[in-house]
């Protein structure tokens, strides 16, 4: 009964999606207001019906419920209970109901949230949004129906594949959905712009924190699916410039131009078609990953297998959305009047760089992962681009951004001295050239873009910090007055701040991975010795090992550094007999400068000697931890009071309160 | 600076800055472009040396050999022709005899020696640009009942 439960709410939500994708548009065109007020019941509905839906398939994973389809083929009874809710979402259906909900609590997080909107735009938002589900909706209930019963029931299932137990993986897929579908709202607010024909600070206003909320949970997505794919495939690389990587990549691009330019547009009242553009390019590149992904038309190391079918369904989709809104971004795009002028030295016009370099650095990737299809569909033979190319593109758009990046916030408005911050950040150029001496010194056999990154990452962190002390007239005017000046620092500021400091260090910890690298692979016998980087691992043998649903072979490393006992590294290769798969758990010691990384492979020979490859991989660590102070700026920023409330209305302000954390 | 000529300066930017990103792409494109072949295409062109090229088809049965070092032999077919390759490191998880497998590297005397065996992280997955070799080689019928029975299709379990 649960299970037709779950199918039949999701229906049910269909059914009060259509109706919020059409009455309230039709009412906030007429001007009816109770046609436009069923907005916000019926997105809360919505959301409700989803939940429970989703709550039933959970429930079915939680009780091993083996008459549904979903749950025979990624679940299994010994599996771990934190696994049996995962495998909710470890699989096309299930996880494209994720998808729903996601898409569903967003639009039910405007209509509560969204009380001081004003009342067409919220009609026509929540109207929008609902017109994406819908189509979401058809897609999850005619392709990929998650309840489809199967009789007579097996008694076990197949089992989860075993690459996704893994606690990273577990919380990715909500990550990188939150992300994706994040957007939707910023589309929603573009779409429901380009009707009413107006876009101005206020609308600026709502759409900043539901775009960097998006952008927030995008980079921790993007961030922990890298994480996972360097410890858990073993390979000891964290990024791939695999279609599926880019996938996520693309809008995370664009979404960052987004988050900039709507800074434009809000303080400014300028950019505003470029920024409702950027709003639609966001999404739009979005459902092409989700395309991507779900089609398996490229070939990928992450893909999963795929159905054909619903591949088309989401490029049918895809289309309808991008013709959809593009078609109307040229009707009534150019209505949207512009009032601030500015100089290209200025704020705008660093945030206008910024806007230029990502979007082009967005073509590119977007051109490299969708040239070997173009090729294929005109018959020029089966092609893949690969890493060298995307390096070889992307990496000189990153350099100008990277460079203006630090210099944009010292800006003013409107009109700019390039000379005067020339000779302002002297400071900061002394310090970027004794980074780069310092590299130089220290690390003499490193290739020249080493030094060049390194530059880069000192340039932009100590530039960030620039901003802050010039900001508070540090070291020019009394420490009271500048303590009192720092405590004044909205929320927001200290959000760009931490933001662009994490970039600095994220930075550093891909130039220092890409450029010191120690790989070594070869056989090694109980008690032969590496050395690498220094440390010298000594493989002590490997034993057979049991988990609660695997069995594996333990290998044991002693690492010692000058002699004296370090670490000790115990990888693993585990075989799940249920699925019949074989898994490599990396192990890996982090450092402040970099990890100790070892695998063990395949035994050899009966003396128990074992393929080992073993890695230093410099400052790793600092790309997470990057990435970790990207998002917390993008929590610090969401919580500044300003990106709060819509409007000066201050009834709606303790509400309002509530909304970053449902978001 | 008037309206005009501002909006001028940036478009002309936003111009340069696509111009160069065109010709970065394209350079970049000359050198990083791999193309894929199946092992009957690999018998019929000549594919030169210094191109780096893909390879996929099936992990032929029983013609894995490990050595010494962590060097593996295996072949790759497409049920028509094979081609031999040498890879040093260790292999995905998903590597098995009898499943598909595309492998980067450069041919050399009619050794493939691939520095890259492309992982998956579902055995049930297969490469298109392998099921499409398969098709081609004729011999697609054949497999698609072999894979079909290993549950080895796209679209035959869910993934």
């Amino acid at each position: 009964m649960i299970v037709e439960t779950g199918h039949f709410a999701l229906v049910m939500a269909l059914v009060v999606a259509l109706v919020q994708a059409t009455l309230p548009l039709i009412g906030a065109q007429r001007g009816n207001e109770a046609w436009m007020a069923m907005a916000r019941p019926a997105a809360i509905a919505q959301m409700l019906f989803v939940s429970v839906s989703f709550g039933c398939l959970t429930y079915a994973y939680l009780t091993s419920d083996f008459s549904v389809l979903n749950v025979v083929n990624n679940s299994h009874s010994a599996k771990p209970l934190i696994y049996k809710i995962s495998g909710v979402w470890g699989n096309h259906e299930g996880s494209m109901l994720l998808w729903v909900l996601i898409l569903a609590v967003f639009g039910a997080a405007v209509a509560v949230f969204g009380a001081n909107l004003p009342p067409t735009l919220k009609a026509r938002v929540l109207g929008v949004q609902a017109l994406v589900s819908v189509g979401f909706f058809l897609f999850v209930l005619f392709t990929s129906n998650p309840f489809e019963r199967i009789l007579p029931a097996p008694p076990d299932g197949h089992g989860l594949n075993p690459l996704l137990q893994d606690p990273g993986l577990a919380i990715h897929p909500p990550f990188l959905y939150l992300g994706y579908v994040g957007f939707s709202i910023a589309f929603s607010f573009a779409i429901a712009a380009l009707i009413e024909g107006r876009v101005d600070a206020a609308w600026a206003r709502w759409v900043r924190p539901w775009t960097l909320a998006a952008w927030m949970f995008l980079t921790a997505g993007i961030g922990l699916g890298s994480w996972w794919a360097y410890y858990e495939l073993g390979w000891g690389g964290w990024w791939f410039w695999d279609p599926v990587e880019n996938a996520s990549f693309l809008p995370w691009l664009s979404g960052t131009a987004l988050l900039h330019s709507a800074v434009v547009v809000e303080k400014r009242d300028t950019l505003k078609g470029w920024t409702v553009f950027l709003a639609i390019v966001t999404f739009s590149l979005s459902l092409l990953g989700a395309f991507l992904v779900r089609s398996g038309v490229l070939t990928s190391v992450h893909a999963f297998a795929t159905d054909p079918a619903r591949g088309v369904f989401i490029l049918v989709l895809l289309l309808i959305v991008i013709g959809g809104s593009f078609a109307l971004f040229a009707w009534r795009g150019p209505s949207l009047k512009a009032s601030g002028l500015f100089l290209p030295v200025s704020r705008e016009g660093s945030l206008l760089l910024n806007n230029l370099l990502l979007t082009t650095a967005a073509a590119v990737v977007l051109l490299g992962t969708l040239y070997p299809l173009f090729l294929d569909a005109i018959g020029g033979g089966k092609v893949s681009v690969g890493a060298p190319f995307f390096n070889a593109v992307f990496v000189p758009l990153m350099v100008p951004l990277l460079v203006a990046m630090a210099i944009g916030p010292l800006l003013p408005w409107k009109r700019g001295d390039l000379v005067a911050i020339f000779w302002r950040v002297q400071l900061v150029l002394g310090l970027t050239g004794a980074a780069v001496f310092l590299t130089w010194v220290f690390a003499a056999d490193g290739p020249m873009f080493a030094l060049l990154g390194m530059g880069l990452a000192a340039w932009l962190a100590v530039g960030t910090l620039f901003e802050i002390g010039e900001r508070t007239r540090l070291f020019r005017a009394s420490m009271a007055e500048s303590g009192r000046r720092l405590r004044r620092v909205s929320r927001a500021a200290w959000g760009m701040t931490a933001a662009h400091f994490g970039v600095a260090v994220l930075v550093a910890g891909i130039t220092a991975s890409s450029a010191w690298t120690v790989e070594s692979i070869q056989t090694m016998r109980p008690g032969e010795t590496v050395q690498i980087a220094g440390y010298d691992f000594t493989f002590e043998g490997a034993r057979d090992t049991r988990g609660p649903n695997y069995e594996a072979v333990t290998g044991t490393f002693t690492v010692t550094r000058d002699e004296r006992p370090f670490t000790v590294l115990r990888p693993e290769r585990r075989v799940y007999p249920v699925e019949g798969q074989q898994t490599t758990e990396a192990a890996i010691r982090s450092t402040f400068l970099g990890d100790l990384y070892a695998v063990i492979g395949e035994a050899e020979g009966a003396d128990g000697a074992f393929v080992t490859r073993l890695y230093f991989n410099p400052l790793v660590p600092w790309i997470w931890a990057g990435l970790v102070i990207m998002c917390i700026g993008g929590v610090v920023s969401l919580s500044d009071r300003r990106h709060r409330v819509g409007a000066p209305s201050r009834r709606h302000r303790a509400q309002a309160v509530e909304s970053p954390a449902a978001a | 600076m008037k309206p005009k000529r501002r909006r001028l300066t940036f478009v002309l930017i936003g111009l340069a800055l696509l111009g160069a990103a065109a010709a970065l792409a394209l350079s970049a494109f000359e050198e990083s472009i791999v193309f894929f072949y199946s092992p009957s295409e690999v018998r019929e062109k000549t594919v030169g040396e210094e191109r780096r090229i893909r390879v996929g088809g099936l992990v032929e049965e029983g013609s894995i050999e490990r050595a010494e070092g962590g060097l593996v032999r295996f072949r790759i077919t497409d049920m028509a022709e094979v081609v031999p390759v040498v890879y040093t490191g260790i292999l995905p998880d998903l590597f098995r005899e009898g499943q598909g497998v595309v492998a980067e590297g450069r041919l050399t005397n009619g050794v493939f020696r691939a520095d890259e065996v492309l992982a998956r992280h579902d055995e049930n997955y297969m490469p298109p640009e392998v099921a499409d070799a398969l098709k081609k080689s004729g011999q697609w019928q054949h497999m698609e009942r072999a894979l079909q029975e290993s549950g080895q299709m796209a679209g035959e379990t869910a993934p």
